[in-house]
């Protein structure tokens, strides 16, 4: 009888590893495309609308970097902890708590500071922010073996709720709903062009460093080593304990200067809309980039098209936004399906002649 | 003192009618996991359930149909996870976190598409035929112990369920298969058990229940759809799986654990105590992290292997 097995390469296929996420895209749009026909839109009228909305001009498309630094981030930050195999699942929690840090620092330092070390401290403030509340999941796996995924996530709904707390109750600026007062502006994160602001100069820096980091040094070694193969990390001497804290510390730093960066450069006051699920694209976007910091300023402007271009088809076409969401959440499935091929190629045994072999 | 009784009971009712859906989903996962498998799209699932159950419902007044509905979903859904981490070997962490990712988007586009016109496509807000408690004569009357009969009839249903689930695992030779797959898949290979069917199997019927639990929220607890309506459930269920020590007898303690916690929550609030609602809110996500905490120490103190050992690892014949 003929069978069809899956064989390990020998390495890595390059092939594969660039073609599986082309094709994962290309299915995800397929298969959105048909859930708007069934669902009674034209798919090819929505997705001109979704481009033009992201791209069509200068002005949407810095609306799409926009949103693209918080995931350029939050990937980067992720793809650290993934490299480990830590399912840092927290990034939206890091995020949020770093934000909040961040114009705590505005808020309430603007008086007793001098006006040129407000920013740089509340960059610094949302940082630490991030990297504490990630230290806890991170300290809570290296000691005492707690599973991280459920504990990153957790942390996530307290980090939103004590925000929720500060902007409708403790920080709420008289006379508003909800939302504290504006900062001062020597606060304010700079903007370069339309609303994108500096953010996106430390997203490019650190994708750069982080990429060094992982290539480069014998730091990104080790951490990938004790990701792959965590026995052999014991038997090289690596502390294991303490390179997940230290990784999973910048790993959840990066996040709080995500949440930083939202609110000292887009509202310039702690409101509601902080938390709108960047941290978890950001697992999307680390995994699609293969973990890559340089591929992932790249995925996460990709992303962020879907964002932007949902609340187009919304605001055009009155379908709803999350249609983005959905896109995004297609590509992961053909990627999973396919990463396989970039390990293992596929060969059908037929027991009456020698095996054939079929690249896949 | 009738007081106290009284207020003791409503108390439980409120804990049994929320730790439902999170039992349901519970015993689907345990069994999900007893073959190796770790789902965490059940987030997803719960969601993508609880508004298919309610649309269907809401178009054919028959909440039967919209449990049918959601059991399904709840199938297809985990179908793609074990194809994905069972055929193609994917990692199961990231898998389950794209059936959560991808179900969570799915459910919110359906809530705003699948209303009726009238409604702008939008199904918050709309009433529908629901799962009303169905109150026992006499038992229901008993002070306390009568909130277990004071319930809707898919709670009824869970209190069948639990020991069924039970004896199948413990007493039955299906249920022995099962955890010799999760334990040691090469030696149920080799005792001519089917890894790969029986692994397909446990993981679509853990969506089956976690897809029931959905629908639970949506017609029966919170009756009605809202956006996030399960607001983290999936995830909490994932710790109660850890919490219940993979025994489906021990699922329901964690449901009254977390459905406790709701009760007070809820009591504390209409109450007007002082203490902010974000706080209150908090308790069940901060509860979890301390079960976690308690439940890996307590294991690795009295060295006991709660966890089947193959959890999470593809399984190939070829492999060596």
């Amino acid at each position: 009888m003929r069978r069809i097995v899956f064989e390990k390469r020998e390495s890595m296929s390059r092939r594969a590893s660039t073609l599986v996420p082309i094709i994962s895209l290309l299915a995800s749009l397929l298969l959105g495309g048909l859930l708007l026909a069934i669902s009674g839109a034209n798919p090819f009228v929505t997705y001109y609308e979704m481009f033009r909305g992201a791209f069509g001009t200068w002005n949407r498309f810095t609306e799409t970097l926009v949103k693209a630094i918080p995931l350029m981030l939050t990937g980067l930050s992720v793809a650290i902890a993934f490299k480990m195999r830590f399912w840092n699942i927290g990034a939206e929690g890091q995020l949020t708590l770093g934000g909040v840090a961040a114009a705590g620092v505005a808020l309430f330092w603007a008086q007793s500071l001098p006006g040129w070390t407000l920013l740089p401290l509340a960059l610094l403030a949302g940082c630490v922010a991030g990297a504490l509340w990630a230290g806890i999941p991170a300290v809570l796996k290296a000691y005492l073996s707690v599973d991280e995924t459920l504990t990153t996530l957790m942390l996530n709904y307290v980090a939103i709720l004590y925000s929720e707390h500060l902007y409708y109750v403790a920080w709420r600026a008289p006379g508003y709903n909800s939302g504290t007062a504006t900062f001062t502006e020597a606060a304010w994160l700079p903007r370069i062009t339309g609303r994108v602001h500096a953010g996106i100069y430390l997203a490019i820096i650190l994708a750069v460093v982080l990429w060094f980091v992982f290539k480069r040094t014998r730091w990104g070694f080790e951490l990938q080593i004790i990701g792959e193969n965590p026995t052999a990390a014991r038997y090289l001497g690596i502390n294991i304990a303490q390179n997940v804290v230290l990784a999973i510390l910048l790993s959840g730093a990066i996040s709080g200067l995500a949440g930083a960066t939202e609110v000292l450069g887009l509202a310039r006051r702690l409101q509601q809309g902080l938390s709108v699920g960047y941290g978890y694209t950001a697992i999307i976007v680390a995994w699609m980039a293969q973990l890559n910091p340089l591929a992932i300023i790249g995925v996460a402007i990709l992303m962020a098209s879907l964002l932007v271009g949902g609340d187009q088809i919304q605001m055009r076409m009155g379908l709803p936004a999350a249609m983005g969401l959905v896109l995004q959440g297609l590509i992961l499935i053909p990627m999973l399906a396919g990463m396989i091929f970039m390990e293992y190629r596929l060969r059908i045994i037929d027991p009456h002649t020698t095996g054939m072999e079929v690249e896949a | 003192m009738t007081e106290f009784l009284r207020l003791l009971t409503s108390v439980l009712t409120i804990t049994l009618q929320a730790g439902t859906s999170l039992t349901y989903a519970t015993l689907g996962e345990i069994y999900t996991e007893r073959s190796g498998i770790l789902n965490l799209g059940l987030e997803g699932m719960m969601l993508m359930g609880a508004v298919t159950a309610f649309a269907t419902t809401y178009y054919t007044d028959l909440p039967w149909l919209g449990v049918l509905v959601a059991i399904i979903v709840g199938a297809a859904m985990a179908a793609i996870h074990a194809f994905l981490s069972v055929t193609m070997r994917a990692n199961q962490v990231v898998s389950g976190l794209s059936i959560t990712l991808f179900g969570g988007g799915l459910a919110s586009f359906l809530g705003q598409r699948l209303g009726p016109e009238a409604h702008s496509g939008r199904l918050a807000g709309l009433v529908a035929e629901r799962f009303r408690p169905i109150l026992i004569p006499f038992l229901s009357e008993v002070p306390v112990l009568g909130a277990l009969f004071r319930q809707d009839i898919l709670t009824y249903l869970m209190y069948l369920l639990i020991p069924l689930a039970w004896y199948y695992m413990y007493k039955t030779r299906n249920g022995l298969n099962l955890r010799a797959v999760g334990e040691a898949p090469r030696t149920a290979d080799a005792m001519g058990i089917d890894v790969i069917k029986t692994r397909y199997l446990y993981t679509i019927f853990g969506g089956m229940l976690t897809g029931l639990g959905g629908a639970h929220l949506s017609l029966a607890y919170a009756p009605g759809w809202t956006e996030n309506i399960t607001g983290g459930r999936g995830w909490i269920v994932i710790a109660l799986v850890i919490f219940s020590m993979w025994n489906p007898a021990r699922a329901i303690l964690g449901a009254i654990l977390f459905g406790g916690i709701n009760a007070v929550q809820f009591r504390l609030q209409t109450a007007g105590a002082r203490i902010p609602a974000s706080y209150l809110n908090m308790l069940p996500y901060l509860l979890t992290i301390v079960v976690l905490v308690v439940m890996t120490w307590w294991e690795s103190l009295s060295h006991l292997v709660g966890a089947p050992a193959a959890l999470g690892q593809a399984y190939m014949r070829e492999d060596k």
